[in-house]
């Protein structure tokens, strides 16, 4: 109408039209526009549901995550406090790098929460126009003849379809964006799975290839200040000690150390 | 004229309100055209706000056609490069 020619909105339209014409058959009969409308009011929730569990799904990479933090934290402590610096530092570079992905994580999760929001909101929005479609339906039903009413029903289908149509493309935008995240949090678990913040001390002293890819992720100058860091708190007797029960001079405590963390330790120790 | 910004709501504005309508509309445009995304999403926003304002919201109980859809708010300089060359919002 109004001679809005834009191009931008003209191509948007020219999109949101052909969805509707996909959802819509004119031979269809009326009140089964009506029960098509509520069929798929379902699949806009499955839709919301599907982004739930998206976000659950890396929250729970994120506690994960979270754990590995502290563990590796105070793996390179203990690592420290028994002069083994390079095992201290491979320590930090790994929890740099999941101190790094669980930011990324925050992003998505925080992201993927304003689209729940959007599309919960979407949803309301197209409960309500249904609702109103169907009222509308019943008193045109019972005012007009029948080919009036016919023409005047298929209108406000054709409206209550665009709101359908928006919805849809949202829902669209929703699953790409959620399909990224995916891929990503495949990858963290597979860090995750190969051991990449696992207990360090199970690897031995060699570097392996995960050192090595970890080291060129990992941003050095943090794990410099990281270890700076630890080291002064060490030099400043040992406030951070809490957990490591036996210290690393004190050697018999063997059972709280596994025989793995015990290995890291002896030849400092029975050298000075 | 009613006036969707997909995503969000249906907005009721005066006919009146199309040639500035068009002219914002443009300027997107003419940005996304130029290719360089400098001033993108502040000539969007320009326009989004413009119907906001200007227009009111359609009720959740009417039941209207839109006379113009606008892409979403969160869309990008890419998304909106896209819709110009075939792979749109909507996948063809």
């Amino acid at each position: 109408m109004a001679g809005l020619t834009g191009r931008m909105s003209t191509v948007v339209k020219a999109k949101v039209s052909k969805l509707l014409d996909r959802a819509e058959d004119p031979a269809e009969t009326l009140d089964y526009s009506y029960q098509k409308q509520v069929e798929q009011l379902q699949n806009v929730k499955k839709g919301i549901a599907d982004v739930v569990t998206a976000k659950k799904r890396l929250q729970m990479q994120e506690s994960s995550l979270q754990q590995s933090v502290v563990k590796l934290d105070t793996q390179a402590r203990q690592a420290l406090a028994a002069s083994n610096e390079d095992l201290a530092r491979t320590a930090l570079e790994r929890k740099n790098v999941a101190q790094t992905e669980l930011q990324s994580l925050d992003t998505q999760v925080a992201e993927l929460e304003d689209q729940q929001q959007k599309l919960t909101d979407s949803e309301q929005k197209l409960r309500a126009k249904i609702e109103a479609f169907r009222t509308k339906k019943e008193v045109i039903k019972a005012q007009y003849s029948a080919a009036e009413a016919q023409v005047r029903i298929s209108e406000a289908a054709t409206g209550v379809g665009e709101q359908m149509a928006d919805v849809g493309l949202a829902m669209q935008r929703a699953v790409d964006k959620t399909e990224n995240m995916k891929a990503r949090a495949d990858a963290v678990s597979e860090l995750e799975a190969a051991g990449t913040f696992e207990d360090l001390t199970q690897l031995g002293t060699g570097e392996d290839d995960i050192d090595r890819q970890l080291k060129q992720l990992s941003s050095q100058p943090a794990v410099d200040d990281d270890l700076a860091k630890m080291k002064s708190e060490l030099a400043q007797g040992g406030g951070a000690a809490p957990q490591i029960p036996a210290g690393a001079a004190d050697g018999p405590d063997g059972q709280t150390g596994d025989a793995a963390a015990g290995a890291a330790q002896p030849p400092e120790s029975s050298q000075s | 004229m009613i006036v969707r910004i997909s995503g969000e709501d249906q907005y009721r504005l005066a006919d009146d309100d199309a040639a500035r309508l068009n002219e914002l509309e443009n300027a997107v445009v003419a940005i996304v055209e130029g290719g360089r995304e400098d001033g993108f999403a502040e000539a969007f926003g320009t326009l989004l706000d413009y119907v906001r304002e200007h227009g009111t919201a359609v009720g959740d109980d009417e039941i209207e056609t839109s006379d113009v859809i606008l892409p979403p708010s969160d869309v990008s300089f890419a998304e909106v490069g896209r819709e110009f060359t075939g792979e749109g919002l909507i996948p063809d």
